[in-house]
C-alpha cells in the first residue's frame, strides 16, 4: 500500500469521516459554526439540502449530558483470503484501517472483532496482521471461528497471544471472551482440519456444533471478574453474540445464560460482539449488546429471533461492495455504558445510544428502517 | 436397429400402454423375453410381458414405417383388450409394482372420482418419484450455490456467504425493475449479475443446468411466500 498517494474517493471519505467524528464531540456553539460550514459545502457541491449530513441528529448528541469519557474504534470480520486470490476483501480491510487512522482525535485503542481470516490459513492471518500493523492506535485482538478451526487457534495464538484476556482502561474493566468454541463434530466424521474449517465457515449447515464459551472459558471469566468491583463499568468483547438469536446460523452462544449469570452482579455491562455483520442491538436485564459491522459483506437478518430493540439497518445494495459494511466506534460514557457508532460505508452513520437501551427503546431511538429485509 | 427406430416405436405406443421392444440389443435393463418370429420378422412386446406382435415384412434390424409401427401397436392393444376384457392398463401397471418397504399407497380412488384419463392416471408412487427428482434438482442447486468453483467464481466467494439459506434473494419479487440495471430483471439475471460481480465469474447461459438448479434451490427456499412480482 502506498501511503503517500490517496485516491479522490479515499480523501472524500476521510473528510466526511473527520466531519462526523468531529461533530460527535463539539459544543453547541462550534456545532452551529460547523453546521454553517457544511451547509456551505453542500451548496458548493450543488446539493439542494444539507440533510445528507444528518446535522439535526448530531445536534442532539452535542447536548447530551452523559459525555463520553473516551472512545475506542473497531474493525471486524475482514474474512481475508490470500491477496492473490481475493483483493476485494483486502481493499475493504484497508479502507477500514484508513478510516480509523483518519479519526481525529485518535481513539484510545482499536478492537479487532475476530474473523481476520476466511479459512484460518497462515497466509491469511499473516496478511491480516500486516494490514493491522498499519493501524496507528494500539490494537486489541479477538479471535473468530474463521481464525480458529483450521488448527484450533494454534497459529492465531502465536501471532496475537492468548484468546481470553482482560485489561483496565480509564476505570473500565475490559474482558475478551472466546465464545466460538464448538463440541467435537469432526472426529466422528473423519474430517480433515481443512474440512472442519470449511464446515464452520458456512452458516447454513447443520453439521457443525453451536458456539459456546465452554466450561473452562466460563471458569476463567469467573476468576477474572472475582477481583473486579461490581460498580466498575464492564465491557465484554465476544465474537458471537452472548445471547441466543438464531440457532440455524449460529447467531448463537449455547451457554449464553450461564455467561449472562456471571455478568449479572455488575451494574454496567456492555457486550460488543462480531460475527453477525449487521446493525444489531439487544438488552437482557443489566447487559447491553451491540453488534459490529463487517468490512467484507453484510449478513441478512435472520428470519426469526431478532431482538425487539434492534432497528434494522436498511438492506444492502448488492451493486455496491461497501454498502452494509463498515467499521465504527464506541464512546464509553461517564456513566459506564456506551454509545455505539455504526460507521456504515456509503450511508449515513447510525448511533445506538445507551439511553435508548436503558429506556427500553422509549428514548433516543436510532433512525428507523426504510428498506427492511425480505 | 437405429436410435430413430427406437424413438418411433417408443413414442407411438406411449399413450396406449407402454410397449417394449423385443430382442433389443440394449443390455443391462430387465426385459421381457419375446418369442422369436419363425419368419425372422421384427417382434414387439407389450409391457405386460405376455402380449407380442410381429411386424410383417420388417426384419430384425430394419426400420418399420410409421404406418407399420402404428398397426403393430394397435394389434398389441387389441390383443391385450381381448385377453383382459374391461380392465384398465394403468390400474394393472400400478398393481404390478412391488410393495415391499414402500409407504402404504394412498387409499383406493373413491368411486365418484373422475378416471379413464391417461394424464390423471398416476399413483402415490409416481408422486414420490417426482418429489424425489425435484428434490434432487434442488439439492444440486444448493451444492452449486455453496461452491464458488462449481459456478465459476474466481475469488473464493460463494452465494451462501451473503445469502445463507438463500436469504434475501426474494425470488418472489421477480420480474421487477432493477433500478441499478435500469431495466426489468428476472431472478436469473440477478444470479448472473452476482456471479459476474461479487464472485467475479463468467455469466452462465440461460439454459445452463447450474443456473436452472440454483433457481430451483432459491425458489424452494421461499416456498409459501406470496408471489409479489415487481416488489421493491
Amino acid at each position: 500500500m502506498n501511503k503517500g498517494v490517496k485516491s479522490i474517493e479515499t480523501r472524500h471519505y476521510e473528510e466526511r469521516d473527520a466531519l462526523f467524528a468531529g461533530l460527535r464531540h463539539v459544543s453547541r456553539r462550534s456545532f452551529m459554526k460547523l453546521a454553517g460550514l457544511s451547509a456551505g459545502l453542500a451548496l458548493a457541491k450543488g446539493l439542494v439540502t444539507p440533510h445528507g449530513f444528518q446535522l439535526v441528529q448530531v445536534a442532539g448528541a452535542a447536548e447530551e449530558s452523559d459525555q463520553p469519557s473516551f472512545t475506542f474504534a473497531y474493525i471486524s470480520d475482514t474474512h481475508l483470503y490470500p491477496a492473490s486470490l481475493n483483493d476485494r476483501f483486502v481493499r475493504a480491510a484497508l479502507k477500514a484501517v484508513d478510516d480509523v487512522n483518519a479519526l481525529d482525535p485518535q481513539p484510545d485503542f482499536v478492537l479487532f472483532g475476530g474473523d481476520l481470516a476466511q479459512l484460518g490459513r497462515k497466509e491469511e492471518l499473516d496478511l491480516g496482521r500486516q494490514i493491522l500493523k498499519t493501524v496507528k492506535a494500539p490494537v486489541h485482538m479477538m479471535v473468530g471461528e474463521h481464525d480458529w478451526f483450521l488448527d484450533l487457534g494454534q497459529y492465531w495464538r502465536e501471532l496475537f497471544g492468548p484468546e481470553q484476556y482482560s485489561f483496565e482502561h480509564k476505570g473500565v474493566h475490559f474482558v475478551t471472551v472466546m465464545s466460538v468454541g464448538e463440541k467435537d463434530f469432526w472426529t466422528a466424521r473423519g474430517m480433515t482440519p481443512a474440512e472442519r474449517m470449511q464446515t464452520v465457515a458456512g452458516l447454513d449447515n447443520g453439521v457443525q456444533s453451536r458456539f459456546e464459551v465452554g466450561e473452562a472459558g466460563r471458569a476463567w471469566l469467573k476468576r477474572d471478574l472475582e477481583k473486579v468491583d461490581h460498580k466498575t463499568p464492564l465491557v465484554v468483547f465476544s465474537h458471537s453474540p452472548l445471547y441466543k438469536y438464531y440457532r440455524p446460523w449460529n447467531f448463537w452462544t449455547e451457554d449464553a445464560e450461564e455467561v449472562q449469570a456471571i455478568l449479572k452482579p455488575f451494574q454496567h455491562v456492555t457486550v460488543i460482539h462480531g460475527h453477525t455483520h449487521q446493525l444489531l442491538t439487544n438488552r437482557i436485564d443489566n447487559i447491553q449488546f451491540h453488534g459490529m459491522l463487517s468490512t467484507a459483506w453484510p449478513w441478512p437478518y435472520a428470519p426469526e429471533g431478532l431482538p425487539t430493540l434492534t432497528i434494522q439497518m436498511n438492506r444492502a445494495d448488492p451493486f455496491d461492495q461497501f454498502d452494509g459494511c463498515g467499521d465504527g466506534a464506541v464512546d464509553v460514557l461517564a456513566s459506564g455504558l456506551v454509545n455505539k457508532l455504526y460507521n456504515l460505508w456509503d450511508r449515513n452513520p447510525v448511533t445506538v445510544r445507551a439511553s435508548y437501551l436503558a429506556s427500553g427503546g422509549k428514548h433516543d431511538a436510532p433512525p428507523r428502517t426504510k428498506l427492511p429485509s425480505f | 436397429m437405429t436410435p430413430k427406430t427406437l424413438i418411433v416405436l417408443a413414442v407411438l405406443p406411449l399413450a396406449l400402454g407402454g410397449i417394449v421392444l423385443a430382442q433389443s440389443r440394449t443390455t443391462g435393463v430387465p426385459r421381457h423375453a419375446a418369442p422369436p418370429s419363425p419368419s425372422g420378422d421384427l417382434v414387439v412386446a407389450l409391457c405386460d410381458g405376455k402380449t407380442t406382435a410381429e411386424i410383417p415384412g420388417v426384419k430384425e434390424g430394419e426400420t418399420p414405417t410409421p404406418e407399420q409401427a402404428r398397426a403393430a401397436v394397435d394389434a398389441l392393444m387389441d390383443e391385450w383388450r381381448r385377453r383382459n376384457p374391461g380392465a384398465r392398463w394403468d390400474d394393472l401397471a400400478d398393481a404390478a409394482q412391488p410393495k415391499g418397504g414402500a409407504p402404504p399407497a394412498a387409499a383406493p380412488p373413491a368411486a365418484d372420482v373422475q378416471g379413464g384419463q391417461t394424464y390423471g392416471a398416476f399413483s402415490a408412487r409416481d408422486e414420490r418419484i417426482w418429489q424425489a427428482e425435484t428434490e434432487k434438482f434442488v439439492a444440486e442447486g444448493r451444492r452449486v450455490f455453496h461452491d464458488a468453483k462449481a459456478f465459476g467464481g474466481t475469488i473464493g466467494v460463494s452465494c451462501d456467504m451473503c445469502h445463507p439459506d438463500a436469504a434475501n434473494t426474494h425470488p418472489e419479487t421477480y420480474p421487477k425493475f432493477q433500478v441499478q440495471l435500469g431495466r426489468v430483471a428476472l431472478l436469473r439475471d440477478m444470479i448472473n449479475w452476482c456471479i459476474q460481480n461479487p464472485t467475479r465469474g463468467k455469466p452462465l447461459a440461460d439454459d445452463d443446468p447450474r443456473l436452472k438448479a440454483m433457481e430451483a434451490y432459491i425458489i424452494a427456499q421461499r416456498k409459501g411466500a406470496a408471489l409479489e412480482f415487481g416488489k421493491h
